[in-house]
């Protein structure tokens, strides 16, 4: 028997979060007063400064003290809902006690990220950097509100008022009220357009120990993702997709399928052929009785090695110019060393812990509900509408906690939104539709982080100086063919490529970086920290190659060349200072450290990784982090995240590859594409830079910099350099 | 119809006995705290206790388990399960959560019959148990932290 209840929470009306303060139930409702000029321009493109930055609807209380943070991004386990909630609710002087979240709806006009323009979504580590003024503003302005509406009812002066920890007191006259009890005339006060915000002094939250708010309800198996989404009368859909990129179906013999037990319909869709069924079980085994013929002519073919080769011939070739300055090849001419590395990078499937999957169901009144791991919500809202053919206020989003991500589910085509819609479509809306990508479906799927390669070439002075560096790179563009492309590409330069090498903080005196945008079927995407995962791989391990060179300490060299970064330069320091990194101290044999420091999305982070490489075998054992985002909003939350990028990161340095053999992906499930484990983990610790500067992110720039920390540890500890990623462990037999 | 002891209630599943307990569980019993991760033993998501010992519920065919009690992390209690799950609200382990359920039945698994784990004790425990969000370092000290706990 299918038994079903309801997954989820209601979501609350979309009515309630326009217009000003309104007054729902005893609640009160912090709203934006609408501002139609403001929304016009917002709407027109993404002009980030005329985007309004009021307060808007975020905050509800109710009757009972609660206080409601509407969340506008997805919490993929980076723990932005807990910092999000905190940012809003210190302003308000909340007691963090009856703070709750919700997931807003799709709604680009009130709940955009401003770093995407007119998009709401969440990505390059922009959910607490792009909230910071937004919510500090919608906390101060309910704050006010509170005190307006007592200051009203007691007769006294706003002035005199205070409120803590969600009570509202005026001394004088020894009155105090909870945040339930003043919520309904609070709400009838004017919404202050410009509130106070706190002093950073003031802070009581922010840069505290505020635990997370999804600890209890991810401990005791009550936390919903999308994949437990249950509605009442709902079939499963497993899909069989082409195993080449870009195959189509020829065609479909689904006797066999329709005859396996619980197994409902079987629909072809434009990405293969769906089999629906009762439970996923059924679904699956139906899914291996299906016989169906590819039609590949249109489908990429080759093998990786094939793409890789293709890759590197293109290499010799000039690419287009991403920076230059002065005569690079010239300065390297006349140097007294120069210097030459390449450095490959294979594809890399994100093998979020939760596979993909999404929920679509049709509404008596043809409209849709959404349930999935939503994390590009306006875009997947309107890819789902127009597959459905209804405009996109007849889709309605319900953001689920999501087991991961990494990038993989926001794809600018809403790839799995598609899918689960067009199944929807093809069976006339009856049943709601929950898709299920198992995890061959989810790791053979494509969108990887590219295959990469970069070439590099630098010059020495007689004093280790560097010269001239040349680069070149080639890999998929990311973003060309996108929605996205206009904001990112310029002159064909997809910056998502070339960042972090062509816009390095090293002082160079002649540079010139090249890209050419790889030409193959295989789909790319952003993998945690994006081009930073290749770029400071080359770019780090490079430049410690030149320190040695020189004969300098990797990390005053670095020093050296970072005069015009001080942050970054702060950030090393730190990290060297707290590994207890010693320039006079030799290395042991077998034994070696190593570090790396580089910026991505606006936070620095430094690391020295403490390695251990003898006979092939490379165990590390400890990573000492330094970082700097700016304000910690959480800082236990941002050790929590650089702490997990080196548990994430570390199986792509030791192996974590995709190949293809004439265009199939070989590796399928965990036991090919092995995540680290527990016996693999290193120590971790991770040190803050104090700092006052507006927040940043720390979901990906943890990620960047541990390979090449490694890398140069392993130089260290055998004096062999591992360029390429996965590390070449084998290469080090005998050291 | 099959008769399946979880959480000590008992339920009929009309389902075929080949079917994995994982799937019987989340799409016939709406026990959905127990994670899909991978389906094939790599990843321990789908950890859950039968008879109290952690298994595979996607190895586990659900006409195999006869008269042995299911339980899962939306019931397992007692003071070892106290213990852990404090332990990792106190360090706030969780990052996605999606692998927890398992971890923590894993965890749970183990200090039932050590009270008192090394660290390789724990590696060798918690090794199949995959978490992609790289929890373990706070997973190790939570173990530890519930072990001290509970002496
Ligand atoms: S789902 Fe059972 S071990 Fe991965
Ligand atoms: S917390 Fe995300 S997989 Fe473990």
């Amino acid at each position: 028997m299918l038994k079903v209840r309801q997954a989820t929470p209601p979501v609350p009306s979309r009515r309630a979060f326009l217009g000003g303060a309104t007054v729902a139930a005893g609640a009160l409702v912090v709203g934006f007063t609408l501002d139609p000029a403001k929304f016009a321009r917002a709407a027109a493109g993404p002009d980030l400064s005329a985007l309004p930055a009021a307060p808007n609807a975020f905050v509800r209380i109710a009757a009972d003290d609660t206080v409601t943070v509407v969340i506008k991004h997805l919490d993929m386990g980076q723990g932005n809902t807990t910092g999000l909630a905190t940012i809003l609710a210190d302003e308000l002087d909340a007691d963090w006690a009856t703070v709750r979240t919700t997931f807003a709806p799709a709604d680009a006009t009130l709940y955009n990220n401003f770093a995407f323009g007119p998009v709401q979504g969440t990505g390059g580590s922009t959910a607490i950097a792009n909230s910071w003024v937004q919510l500090r503003k919608a906390g101060a302005a309910a704050r006010a509100m509170l005190v307006a509406a007592a200051a009203e009812s007691w007769a006294v002066p706003a002035s005199e008022i205070t409120v803590e920890s969600g009570t509202v007191r005026h001394a004088a006259s020894n009155r105090q009220a909870r945040f339930g009890e003043l919520a309904e005339a609070a709400a009838a006060q004017p919404v202050p357009q410009e509130p106070r915000l706190k002093d950073p002094s003031q802070f009581k939250l922010i840069g505290g120990k505020v635990p997370r708010v999804d600890s209890v309800a991810k401990t005791d198996g009550t936390a919903i993702y999308s994949l437990d989404i249950r509605r009442p009368g709902q079939v499963t859909a497993v899909v069989a997709h082409s195993p080449r990129f870009g195959g189509t179906v020829k065609s479909v013999d689904d006797k066999a399928a329709r005859a396996v037990a619980g197994v409902v319909d079987v629909v072809t869709i434009p990405t293969g052929v769906a089999v629906l069924a009762r439970d996923t079980w059924s679904a699956m085994k139906g899914r291996e009785a299906l016989r169906v013929t590819w039609d590949d002519s249109a489908a990429e073919t080759r093998s990786s090695d094939a793409i890789l080769a293709d890759h590197r011939k293109r290499l010799d070739t000039p690419g287009l110019v991403a920076a230059k300055k002065g005569d690079a090849a010239g300065a390297i001419a006349g140097s007294a060393k120069v210097l030459e590395a390449e450095f490959t990078f294979p594809y890399l499937a994100h093998a979020a812990m939760e596979p993909l999957n999404a929920t679509i169901e049709r509404a008596a009144d043809g409209s849709y509900d959404v349930f999935a791991g939503c994390q590009l919500h306006t875009i997947e809202q309107a890819v789902v509408a127009a597959n459905l053919g209804v405009t996109t206020d007849k889709v309605r989003l319900h953001t689920q906690w999501a087991g991961g991500s990494f990038g993989r589910r926001a794809t600018p085509g809403a790839d799995y939104f598609a899918e689960t819609a067009s199944i929807v479509r093809a069976t006339g809306g009856k049943a709601p539709v929950h898709l299920v990508w198992t995890r061959e479906d989810d790791m053979a799927g494509g969108f990887y982080r590219p295959m990469v390669v970069h070439r590099l070439r630098a010059g020495l002075d007689a004093k280790g100086a560097i010269t001239g560096w040349e680069h070149r790179t080639i890999g998929k563009s990311i973003m060309i063919g996108t929605a996205f492309e206009t904001m990112i590409v310029k002159d064909g330069v997809d910056a998502t490529t070339v960042e972090g090498a062509s816009d390095t903080p090293y002082a160079l005196p002649a540079y010139r970086f090249e890209v050419h945008n790889a030409r193959e079927g295989v789909p790319v995407l952003w993998w945690r920290s994006v081009g930073h995962t290749h770029t400071a791989q080359a770019m780090e391990v490079f430049v410690d190659e030149l320190a040695h060179a020189a004969g300098a300490d990797p990390v005053a060299y670095r020093l050296g060349l970072l005069g015009g970064a001080p942050r970054l330069s702060a950030t090393l320091r730190l990290a060297a200072e707290k590994a207890g990194w010693d320039p006079k101290k030799a290395a042991e044999k077998g034994r070696g450290l190593g570090v790396a420091a580089h910026e991505s999305f606006g936070s620095y982070v430094a690391m020295v990784a403490d390695v251990t490489a003898e006979d092939g075998k490379v165990k590390v054992n400890r990573v000492v982090a330094a970082v700097d985002v700016g304000v910690a909003v959480n800082p236990d939350v941002i050790r929590a995240q650089v702490e997990g990028a080196v548990g994430f990161a570390l199986s792509s340095v030791l192996r974590n590859r995709i190949t293809l053999r004439d265009g199939v992906v070989q590796e399928r499930n965990f036991d090919a594409y092995e995540p680290t484990r527990m016996s693999e983990m290193p120590v971790v610790e991770v040190h803050i830079v104090p700092s006052t500067a507006a927040p940043t992110g720390i979901g990906e720039p943890g990620v960047p910099v541990l390979a090449p920390s490694i890398s140069n540890a392993i130089f260290a500890a055998t004096g062999q350099r591992l360029r390429s990623l996965p590390l070449d462990l084998a290469g080090l037999k005998g050291a | 119809m099959l008769k399946l002891t979880v959480n000590g209630v008992a339920h009929t599943v009309d389902a075929d006995p080949e079917m994995p307990l994982l799937w019987a569980l989340r799409d016939h019993l709406n026990q959905t705290g127990t994670k899909y991760g991978c389906g094939i033993a790599q990843c321990g998501a789908c950890t859950v206790h039968l008879d109290g010992q952690p298994v595979r519920a996607c190895q586990t065919r659900i006409g195999d388990i006869g008269a042995a009690k299911i339980t899962t992390i939306e019931g397992v209690s007692g003071k070892v399960a106290d213990a852990v799950r404090s332990a990792w609200r106190g360090l706030d382990v969780v990052q996605c959560g999606y692998c927890q359920s398992g971890q923590i039945m894993s965890a749970i698994g183990l200090l039932s019959e050590n009270a008192k784990p090394t660290d390789a004790d724990i590696d060798g425990a918690m090794d199949g148990n995959v978490c992609r969000c790289g929890t373990y370092q706070r997973i190790r000290a939570a173990i530890h932290e519930a072990a001290r706990s509970l002496a």
